[in-house]
């Protein structure tokens, strides 16, 4: 069983009713407005937008006038190539070791779970992790990644409720660097993006990373829940904004949200996206492909 | 509060072409409600949701009435904020109560929505209103949610209950028994998140609800859910007859068209919202005022509540006296800040009153400045804090070292005081006074 398959597993709710949608907008053969007016509706229930929608259709239509398309079968692959091309600018490059990877955003959306399944999946890999728990708002959230840390036998490095979070990051730093860590993980507390004080408070994490650890492969990945719709172009801008996002990763794509909304911030921000979540285990935190990712939409 | 901010003001944009161009043509409208259209799609408000609002303002607003009227803009807000406000429920829905205690609530939803914090916010709402609640810790299936949920009943100062990682229906059963013998008049029980199409776990939910047979089942959900708020909401609403909705995040910038969009697909109501990270950060849901919301008039009734809760009626007397003799000092400052900070987020309540939406910057709204300033004030003399013209370049450099800030911080205070003084001044003279001036 290859990634694809494992993809189109676990994709296979967001891909079922989109698909539907898609099979039920190409069942025509005349490309007329009725079919791009279904097409629009289809994108737009995917929450990819409505601006993002209309360049992709008014894309779509320039590729089917300068290619003569006829059919909408051939209308179909013009879109697949149009939503790749798109995606394609946002794979992610490979991590160097030694790594910190800071994970933020807003409250709810799995950062504490996708550290849980990285620190497994780098552990599978022979590297060595260290998790920093430096959560330390949301009651019990150090107890949680320790939970996850246990399953993934690696070390935590965490402190008491209310303890100022740059101090445990670098806390976690320093003893990351004197273990010789190949990945350094730090779980941060969800934020609200618009919450000025809490995003000085992520700078002020960010620049203790910066100071400590300034020559390893530093990742500052959000973490956007799957079922958001178009407040995702929101948080990644004042996320980044504050700490210059280097990746970002969706979670809870084994739903039926459609998770469009990654096509928008791949126009605006050209961002890479680095993994996606599909499912409970750590194995279902995949790489992102931009190819995959389409024709999991489609297939 | 920034929400459904940016709809507002796209919807005011609109219709500031339209008021200009004084009648309206069909085609007019037409074009408006095609604007309208792509503002609901942004606010993530259901495609579907949104084809049918807007069939249905066209057809209001395309009547003669609209065409032959004077002022056709206000006319077309009227009917838009008509229909929002039908689209979302046209009253605050109450918590119901068990005829025969303890009234049983069944909180439900997906993974992150918010749960266990919505738990505390409404054992701490119902404490404060004079109810017995027990939390109830039924999610087994995430690491430390049962702390967190201990955590969160502490902090309510509430009574709490949990039985390991044992069955949850079974949790459930055993709390009701144990509410009824400790007096407990109110069960709230915290449940897994989980994704409406897992067979299993939404199982578990109806087996819940068969041992307990709550008096509310409460979907929460995420404020800034996308298209799925659909059927996120369908699919509990179809397997639990959910009783009504809690919407999450409300204090981000999300346009929340959830909240337009679940109240039409399931006919429940939406019955609070969270809007902090505080415990008593929780608020009822007023369509009517959402609806203003949207349509960018800000939230006036939201925000006079507040100020009534807040402020203390007496000493807002003696300070509009005191205005009025032109003697406002810094106790009244320190006074104002004081009750600010207890209405909550500076930048929520400006973002509420009519006409602010949009027109400034919620980040330079700066609160940890607030602190400052209140600090340099301590460590005045209650001669200086009365006599604010005394303060000089001495008694300046003293204060900054008594409250250890810089002199510069200490000016800062000073000018902003006399600012703030010019502008009460002016307010009591003019249309602030009505919203500040009386009001808080």
């Amino acid at each position: 069983m290859g990634f694809l398959s494992r993809l189109f597993d676990g994709m296979l709710n967001t891909k079922k009713s989109f698909s539907e949608q898609l099979k039920y907008a190409f069942t025509g053969n005349e490309l007329d407005q009725d079919f791009y007016d279904e097409l629009e509706y289809v994108l737009l229930s995917s929450d990819i937008g409505a601006k993002a929608t209309n360049e992709i259709l008014e894309t779509l239509k320039e590729e089917v006038k300068k290619n003569k398309i006829k059919t909408t079968d051939q209308c179909k692959n013009a879109l697949k190539n149009v939503m790749t091309n798109i995606l394609n600018n946002v794979e992610p490059q490979k991590l160097v070791f030694p790594c910190v990877i800071m994970v933020v955003g807003v409250n709810g959306v799995g950062k504490t779970t996708t550290i849980g399944k990285l620190a497994q999946k780098y552990d599978k890999m022979g590297k060595k992790v260290v998790v920093v728990a430096a959560d330390t708002f949301r009651a019990a959230a150090a107890d949680q990644l320790e939970v996850w840390a246990k399953r993934a036998k690696v070390k935590i490095v965490s402190s008491t409720e209310g303890a100022d979070p740059a101090s445990v990051v670098f806390d976690g730093i320093s003893s990351g660097k004197s273990r010789n860590a190949d990945v350094i993980i730090i779980d941060t507390a969800g934020r609200l993006h618009n919450k000025v004080n809490l995003m000085e408070e992520l700078k002020k994490i960010n620049r203790v990373v910066e100071r400590e650890f300034p020559e390893a492969d530093y990742h500052k990945m959000i973490v956007i829940d799957g079922t958001t719709g178009q407040n995702a172009t929101s948080q990644v801008n004042l996320f980044n904004e504050a700490i210059d996002l280097t990746d970002i990763t969706v979670t809870k794509l084994d739903g039926t949200s459609k998770g469009g909304f990654v096509i928008s911030l791949a126009e605006e921000f050209e961002i890479p996206i680095r993994y996606i979540g599909v499912g409970e285990s750590a194995d279902d935190l995949l790489d992102f492909k931009a190819k995959d990712f389409v024709d999991s939409i489609f297939e | 509060m920034a929400l459904f901010g940016s709809l507002g003001e796209r919807l005011n944009h609109i219709f500031s072409k339209l008021t200009k161009r004084g009648k309206l043509t069909e085609l007019e409208i037409k074009e408006a409600m095609r604007e309208i259209r792509v503002a609901l799609l942004e606010a993530d408000v259901n495609f579907l949701v949104a084809k049918d609002f807007i069939k249905n303002v066209s057809e209001k607003a395309v009547g003669e009435r609209v065409l032959e009227s004077l002022t056709p803009g206000q006319q077309v807000i009227k009917i838009v904020n008509e229909e929002l406000i039908s689209l979302m429920g046209s009253e605050n829905a109450k918590l119901e109560v068990a005829p025969n205690p303890p009234t049983i609530i069944l909180m439900c939803g997906l993974q992150g929505a918010g749960k266990t914090t919505m738990c505390s916010k409404l054992g701490f709402m119902l404490k404060k209103q004079g109810k017995k609640p027990l939390l109830v810790a039924c999610d087994i299936y995430r690491p430390a949610a049962i702390e967190q949920l201990k955590i969160g009943a502490k902090n309510a100062g509430v009574d709490f209950f949990e039985k390991g990682t044992i069955n949850p229906v079974k949790i459930a059963t055993e709390a009701v028994s144990y509410a009824k013998k400790m007096g407990n008049d109110t069960v709230i029980i915290d449940t897994a998140g989980r994704l409406q199409i897992s067979q299993e776990l939404m199982d578990e939910l109806v087996k819940i609800k068969e041992a307990v047979k709550p008096t509310e089942i409460l979907l929460t959900v995420d404020s800034m859910t996308g298209q799925e708020s659909v059927n996120v909401a369908t699919e509990f609403n179809n397997k639990l007859d959910i009783t009504g909705v809690v919407l999450t995040k409300l204090d981000g910038d999300t346009r929340g068209g959830a909240a337009l969009s679940i109240k039409a697909v399931t006919g429940k109501p939406i019955k609070f919202c969270g809007i902090g990270e505080k415990i008593g950060d929780i608020e009822p849901f007023y369509p009517d005022r959402m609806a203003s919301r949207i349509l960018g008039m800000g939230d006036v009734l939201t925000l006079i509540e507040k100020a009534q809760e807040a402020v203390d009626q007496k000493e807002m007397q003696k300070l509009e006296e005191r205005l009025k003799k032109n003697q406002f000092t810094f106790d009244d400052f320190l006074l104002q800040f004081e009750q600010i900070s207890k209405m909550g987020n500076i930048a929520d309540l400006l973002a509420m009153v009519p006409g602010m939406a949009g027109k400034f910057n919620p980040k330079d709204v700066d609160e940890s400045k607030i602190k400052v300033f209140k600090s340099i004030i301590y460590s005045m003399t209650k001669k200086e804090r009365a006599n604010p013209e005394i303060i000089n370049g001495s008694r300046r450099k003293r204060i900054a070292a008594g409250s250890g800030r810089t002199i510069q911080e200490v000016n800062s205070l000073i000018k902003q005081f006399e600012q703030t003084k010019q502008l009460m001044k002016n307010a009591n003279n003019g249309k602030l006074a009505k919203m500040f001036g009386r009001k808080f």
